[in-house]
């Protein structure tokens, strides 16, 4: 049993997390900012069925989760899921050759991944139909585990895997597709 | 090096840099990698591009949602005493 009182104390670290997730899941500031506090609020009041010393961080993403799924999904367009498997696997590694940068050397390599920017990753997580978006984000941006991701969307694991794998395909072929917006690249078939 | 060495590393390249292998799976690709350098490239892109995925787009929390989420937790605790 969690005592309400240190709910604070052990909660609130966890916030700048949080509101990122929120962020890219309802894609919209406004939302955001409702969304982690109806989170905050569920999460406060719920506490005494948090035990005490198992995985807050999971528990708190678990409600931010299910208010998402709750309250802000149903105002979302429709996702285009097809579109994912048509996508190959190393979309954009494959296509590195066509990169004037990464041709190079290794270390233009790494220069390519400096002009990747914070809206391009931002658009190109938010783009992601949500069942691939979630899984993605928790793993690649929260640093889940499979089995915690399972546990937080409620979704056998090997669901996980196959949803993490389809999303990171599309979100390559996004960031690809930036590149190629930006004019680093002149758009090539994977070598 | 065998094709076969690099299609099973290549299955598992998304395992391996989430960390969700065994030790001995881990090992076994760790020592392919040494021995395989389109692989090890392969492998070095994604995990930099998991790396720049998860340190873009962190966006700090406005301190006005702070404070408002504080005072929401405060007046419910008030109104509980």
């Amino acid at each position: 049993m969690a005592d309400q009182a240190h709910f604070a104390d052990q909660a609130m670290e966890h916030m700048p997390a949080l509101y990122n997730a929120a962020l890219r899941m309802t894609r919209n500031p406004a939302d955001a900012e409702d969304l982690l506090q109806e989170t905050y609020l569920k999460a406060y009041r719920g506490f005494g069925s948090f035990t005490e010393g198992t995985n807050l961080r999971a528990w708190l993403y678990r409600i931010l989760t299910n208010s998402y799924i709750n309250s802000y999904r149903a105002k979302q367009r429709r996702p285009d899921e097809q579109e994912l498997d048509e996508v190959e696997d190393h979309y954009f590694y494959n296509r590195l050759g066509g990169l004037e940068a990464a041709r190079q050397s290794r270390s233009a390599e790494d220069e390519l991944m400096d002009t990747i920017t914070d809206s391009e990753v931002k658009a190109a997580l938010e783009d992601l139909p949500e069942n691939f978006r979630l899984p993605v984000l928790l793993a690649d941006v929260d640093g889940f585990s499979y089995k915690e991701i399972a546990e937080i969307l409620d979704i056998p694991m090997g669901t996980v895997m196959s949803r993490l794998h389809r999303g990171r395909k599309g979100l390559e072929k996004r960031l690809y597709d930036f590149a190629v917006s930006r004019g680093i690249t002149d758009p090539v078939d994977a070598v | 090096m065998a094709e076969g060495d690099c299609n099973d590393s290549l299955a598992e390249l998304y395992t391996f840099l989430d960390g969700e292998l065994t030790d001995d799976k881990r090992v076994e690709i760790r020592q392919h990698l040494d021995d395989c350098s389109p692989c090890l490239e392969r492998f070095d892109f994604q995990a930099e591009l998991k790396a720049v995925i998860s340190q873009k787009c962190r966006e700090e929390v406005p301190q006005e949602l702070r404070d408002r989420i504080a005072r929401s937790l405060g007046i419910e605790a008030d109104s509980d005493a």
